[in-house]
């Protein structure tokens, strides 16, 4: 077998085994085959093993032959040859997505694993798993993608596992509602993120990595479109990684995003579905390069969205909350040092990152207990903590403030809602009104013969 | 023209028709729905054969053998052609499975006899090609809804002001283009008078009422019959299409969009669920009459694509929701109905369903919108942006219906609320469907393809206005049987990757 045939199968292995999963576990599903838990944990072990070993693989053999980028073409999903239009499976190997898919299987695997004893008999174990194999791909093919509608194709894959799996405890009102806002959020997201990939194909006339950002492996390449180009498309690709990655001014949904499971808040808020607005700007930072308001915008929204993190985080009252808005804290630090123009700093820190937070995250359920270990182990009370440098520079009255700032969350809920989604709903609800008088006008009776309620307030605040 | 082997067309639209005489006198309802389903099954047969015959043919169209319409008029009738050819089948599908899934609490307010007059009249009107009789087909299909108005006692007054108004613009929309064909070509009013009747029938912003008001005062199957095969679209492709010049396509483009775009924001506010499925499937239709309206080969293929992947999504969701109302009566969106617990399957269908819709990735609407928003965005920024803001807002509004009906609390009752055998087969057919269709887009996209270039031709051949002459020298296609389809000289809009 020579070298590129191996290379190719090792990738195809890569994206085929959480393809296998997620057919296997949905296929089983619709057709209401009742599935093991241990089944389950057997496809899913395996699946992420195959897909490990097939992208450690991939590494080993770039690291001895001195490769930089391993294309893994498997051709036209859709194509209109006539028209030249062709929807190209095209996924890349290279010095960004191999650490970076490498990460991917090693936390879901891990995660994979505690959810499986963490969701032991549990009435949503099957549920969990379906959702995580949705995930999984989704991650996969957004971290190896080599054209931007590929991934898309991740990018919507991530975001749908993701609201769903924050709404899993769907018997109560309020992991519903946040996971409705998770994705209200994700779907805005996706809609820039659509319109540049949309704005790159009539710049450069290719969905292509390569035909944005020219020749060249990752980070090495310039991109190959003007600045003012660039400063449009990289302002909507920072608007998609701003909700992606909870950033300002989308925040509000990070914290809510806590309400699912603990296993799927640690994968996808600690570790890796908060970093893919920051992979996504690191992907595409020869285009950031190019633009320097661009790059401003980006270490802008980085620096506001750590500083808020790093604030509100310290007046949250519950563990998974803090770790949410310390990993937006992170985040923000990683957008910054992509703004600066770094590529493996920020790369090297995301990993580490996502690493130390997952952890962090599976440990939180017994955050106590290991508390009182701790204390045990130096034989009394954990020293308490009586603030920071601020407190003695700001007046008790600025303390307040900055206090009620941060644990009102600053704000951020509450501007969408007011500035977004109320004028929204508003106008609406009044073209609603303007459409039931001119009906009952024409009908000459009262048009609505079903349930007929007000829009609610709660309503609103999902729909946010 | 080229004849199919067997009387495939002739045969679907006479079984049904035939056979509603004998349901009329069947008193036992339950007896008339398992009859029916029987009968609509077989005019899905012979859909599928139609399909597959003309498939094997490797003809831009093709009639029946011994057409006896023919005799009459001297010219095929019933014609099967790139377009129509998966519209029957669809159309039967949609037919099958809201028979077989009307619950037998709704079979007394379900009327089986002019179902399957209405599924005639539908197969006829998708066959055909004629003006004059594609208009009476039109115009007939909107009495059986009326029928099912009288019949339930709801005021009539908003449907019959509007289909009233569609047909006597469509008949002088007709008889002014199609009637004197004069040297100079065809009548620019006519013209305008046959899309504002399209318009009307679409329930183009701000003439959509009689939709709403459709879904508030009939049964929900015979809502989703009288809608889902989005007539409306086609009488645009067969009588404006070929004749309309460009700027009268743009402006009906426009008013599509605007429709697909507020249609959506009042999908998200509605707190009814029926009203919200009405605005949902508003939405999705006027972005298939947008994208017919771009008239580039990418456009056209998308808007092609999207029609056949949003009949099957929103018929797969209307009859969940219509299922789901069987259970439990209309249902709010106020607030939550928790129905996971009872009805698992009905909730995976809802969302799966919901999903494709909006062209969520892996399902059949997929690739369908990407070529949607692609010849959209070919002709311009905006055009292009309005497709993508209705598609976030159907996305929203989809999963907030999800939610609503299905999570937020634990609902506690004694009844079963499992599904039937009949809606657990129709279910999993559709979601096999959509999954396929999603995974292997390829047949489905070069089938689109073809129709599309064909009617590309068709406003080539037509005598046209000035100015869609001149937009005809930047297209014109070449369509031989047996040969490659191509431009031979494309400068359009359409994004090349």
């Amino acid at each position: 077998m020579t070298q590129p045939e191996l290379l190719h199968i090792l990738g195809v292995a890569t994206v085929a085994a959480p393809a296998f999963l997620l057919l296997a576990l949905g296929g089983l599903w619709l057709a209401g085959i009742p599935v093991r838990e241990r089944t389950s944990a057997h496809l899913t072990h395996a699946s992420v093993m195959t897909g490990l070993l097939a992208a450690a693989g991939i590494l080993v053999l770039m690291l001895t032959t001195g490769i930089r980028n391993v294309p893994i073409e498997l051709g036209n999903w859709v194509e209109i040859p006539e028209e030249h239009f062709h929807f190209h499976l095209k996924f890349a190997f290279d010095r960004l997505s191999v650490p970076f898919v490498i990460l991917s299987f090693v936390l879901c695997g891990t995660v994979g694993a505690f959810a499986n004893v963490y969701l032991h008999r549990e009435p949503g174990y099957r549920r969990f798993f379906l959702f995580y194999a949705v995930f999984l791909l989704g991650m996969t093919v957004s971290s190896l993608a080599a054209t931007i509608e590929t991934l898309f194709l991740g990018w919507e894959l991530v975001g749908i596992s993701s609201a769903l799996l924050v709404a899993f405890f769907h018997d109560r009102t309020a992991p519903v509602r946040n996971g409705q806002r998770v994705w209200s959020v994700y779907r805005f997201a996706d809609a820039a993120f659509l319109i540049a990939a949309l704005t790159m194909h009539h710049l450069t006339g290719s969905g292509d990595f390569d035909g944005l950002m020219g020749t060249g492996p990752w980070p090495d390449s310039t991109a190959s479109i003007s600045s003012r180009h660039a400063l449009f498309v990289g302002l909507l690709l920072l608007t998609a990684a701003a909700g992606k990655s909870g950033m300002i001014p989308f925040s509000g949904w990070l914290p809510r995003a806590m309400e699912g499971p603990t296993p799927s808040s640690a994968i996808f808020y600690g570790a890796l579905s908060v970093h893919l607005g920051a992979y996504l700007l690191l992907r595409v930072s020869p285009v950031l390069a190019a633009s320097v308001p661009l790059q401003i915008c980006v270490i802008l929204i980085g620096g506001m969205s750590a500083v808020f993190g790093a604030v509100a985080s310290r007046v949250q009252s519950d563990v998974k909350s803090a770790l949410a808005f310390a990993s937006l804290t992170q985040v923000g630090i990683i957008v910054v040092e992509i703004g600066l123009g770094l590529h493996y700093v920020p790369l090297i820190h995301m990993i580490g990152h996502a690493c130390l937070r997952t952890l962090q995250l599976l440990r939180a359920p017994s955050l106590l207990r290991d508390h009182h270990t701790l204390q045990n182990a130096i034989g009394g009370l954990h020293a308490q903590h009586n603030g920071g440098p601020l407190s003695d520079i700001l007046s008790p009255h600025q303390r307040n403030w900055l206090y009620r700032f941060a644990l009102e969350r600053g704000y951020l809920d509450a501007f969408l809602d007011e500035f977004i989604v109320r004028p929204f709903t508003r106008l609406f609800r009044y073209t609603d009104f303007l459409e039931r008088r001119w009906t009952e006008f024409l009908s000459g009776s009262d048009s609505r013969q079903s349930v007929s309620e007000a829009f609610s307030d709660q309503s609103v605040d999902d729909l946010g | 023209m080229t004849e199919l082997h067997l009387p495939w067309l002739e045969c679907s639209i006479l079984i049904p028709l035939v056979t509603a005489a004998g349901v009329r006198r069947i008193s036992e309802q339950d007896a008339a729905r398992r009859i029916s389903t029987a009968v609509c099954l077989v005019t899905l047969l012979c859909t599928l054969g139609a399909w597959a015959d003309f498939s094997t043919l490797h003809s831009s169209a093709a009639s029946d053998p011994w057409d006896v319409l023919s005799l009459l008029f001297h010219r095929p009738m019933l014609v099967v052609d790139a377009l129509s050819a998966p519209l029957l089948p669809l159309a039967g599908l949609l037919y099958l499975l809201t028979v077989a899934t009307t619950s037998r609490t709704k079979v007394n307010r379900f009327s089986f006899t002019w179902t399957l007059i209405s599924e005639a009249v539908l197969l006829a009107t998708l066959s055909c090609r004629d003006p004059w009789i594609l208009t009476f087909l039109l115009s007939a299909a909107t009495i059986p809804p009326w029928m099912e108005f009288r019949m339930r006692s709801r005021p009539t007054r908003i449907y019959v002001l509007h289909m009233g108004l569609f047909v006597v613009l469509l008949v002088t929309g007709v008889w002014l283009t199609y009637a004197d064909p004069s040297p100079a070509g065809p009548s620019v009013i006519g013209t305008g008078l046959i899309g504002m009747a399209a318009l009307l029938r679409s329930g183009v912003v701000p003439l959509h009422c009689w939709i709403t008001d459709l879904f508030e005062n009939v049964s929900f199957g015979t809502a989703l019959l009288f809608l889902t095969p989005m007539t409306g679209a086609y009488a645009v492709i067969r009588l404006v299409l070929p004749v309309a010049p460009d700027r009268m396509l743009q402006t009906i483009a426009v008013l599509s969009l605007t429709t697909a775009v507020y249609a959506a924001g009042m999908a998200l506010v509605q707190t009814e669920s029926r009203r919200f499925f009405c605005y949902l499937f508003l939405s999705h239709s006027s972005l298939v009459l947008a994208g017919l309206q771009v008239v580039t080969p990418i456009g056209l293929t998308g808007a092609l694509c999207v029609w056949l992947s949003v009949g099957l999504s929103l018929l797969g969701f209307g009859l969940t929701l219509r299922s789901v109302e069987a259970r439990t009566g209309r249902l709010s969106l106020n607030r939550y109905h928790g129905l996971i617990e009872h009805t698992p399957v009905l909730a995976a269908l809802f969302l799966l369903t919901g999903l494709s819709s909006i062209g969520f990735p892996g399902t059949v609407g997929f690739v369908g919108t990407e070529l949607l928003v692609e010849g959209a965005a070919g002709v311009s920024a905006m055009v292009g942006l309005a497709p993508v803001v209705a598609a976030m807002l159907n996305g929203i509004a989809v999963l907030h219906a999800w939610f609503r009906v299905f999570t937020g609390t634990r609902r506690e009752t004694t009844a079963s609320m499992e599904c039937r055998v009949s809606e657990r087969l129709s279910g999993v057919a559709l979601i096999a469907l959509i999954i396929a269709g999603g995974l292997f887009p390829q047949p489905g996209v070069s089938s689109r393809y073809q129709a599309a270039v064909e009617l590309m031709n068709s406003r080539h051949e037509s005598p046209q206005t000035p100015s869609a002459q001149v937009s005809l020298q930047t297209a014109s296609f070449q369509t031989v049987p047996g040969k490659p389809l191509g431009p031979t000289d494309h400068s359009g809009p359409a994004i090349r990757h």
